[in-house]
């Protein structure tokens, strides 16, 4: 009886990143996982801030020092950016939940709302934060 | 060895943990609470960042602004918490390195929540 030869053929896979094109909607799902995340970082920033109240004078103008050195600001303006990018790609996930306007038209157009929100929100709570000394 | 069950009742003893429904609601319950509270919270940062410490303790220790604070942490882990849980469920199929890395996002979560919740209350509360 002739040996039979096994081909263990590649199972087929289901369509990756690397192979789509780049599209908005795509972009701005992708970037509301990575917002999230690095606000997870700006939650852990606010409870060393919360920490650092409670220290007392020192412990409290040493956080302040930190968060106030260029990095700190950085940081800080980053987190803004992700904050605001969040929250309005939030509200656009929370309409589609409600069952409006996931049709690829409206869809797109609310990309370029919510990442024209995040931008201009954030450029103007840091004019408005060095208007007020915040900074 | 055979088995007495039925195939129903094998059936219904598959499939989803039926948790799931849960949990995409309290996601986004958070997320609608979140959307006024952040938006508090850009400001409230606003206000802290042009104080010194005893400006801070004074302007938390008012019972709104510690109230919104307090809200605003608890709601934020709570939904930090849902969302990475999300992500490792998504990207980690490993069992062990799945199972270690939904346990340290429910500890870094209840742990630094607390610890903010408690630090805020006990400066607002104290007196100090």
């Amino acid at each position: 009886m002739a040996e039979v030869t096994r081909v263990v053929r590649e199972r087929p896979t289901s369509p990756h990143t690397t192979i789509w094109r780049w599209h908005l909607t795509m972009a701005t799902s992708i970037l509301h996982r990575i917002t999230g995340v690095a606000l997870y970082g700006g939650a852990l920033i606010a409870a060393a801030w919360a920490l650092s109240l409670a220290g007392g004078p020192e412990t409290y103008a040493a956080f302040k020092g930190v968060m106030g050195s260029l990095l700190g600001k950085l940081a800080l303006f980053g987190l803004t950016l992700a904050g605001f990018y969040h929250l309005g790609n939030g509200v656009r996930h929370l309409t589609w939940d409600l069952g409006h306007g996931f049709d690829l038209k409206s869809a797109n157009a609310s990309a370029v709302g919510v990442i024209a929100f995040a931008v201009a929100a954030t450029l103007a709570v840091w004019v408005i934060a060095g208007m007020t000394g915040a900074l | 060895m055979s088995s007495f069950r039925t195939p129903l009742s094998r059936a219904k003893g598959l499939g989803s943990a039926k948790h799931g429904v849960g949990h995409w609601i309290g996601e986004r319950v958070s997320a609608a609470a979140l959307i006024p509270l952040t938006l508090w919270a850009v400001y409230a940062v606003i206000r802290l960042a042009a104080l010194d410490y005893y400006g801070a303790v004074a302007w938390i220790s008012t019972p709104l602004n510690m109230t919104l604070m307090v809200l605003t942490l608890a709601f934020s882990f709570w939904h930090m918490h849902a969302g990475l849980r999300v992500v490792v469920e998504d990207y980690i199929h490993k069992t062990l390195s799945k199972t270690a890395l939904l346990l340290l996002n429910f500890f870094v979560c209840g742990l630094a929540g607390a610890l903010a919740v408690f630090s805020v209350l006990k400066v607002a509360l104290g007196g100090a």
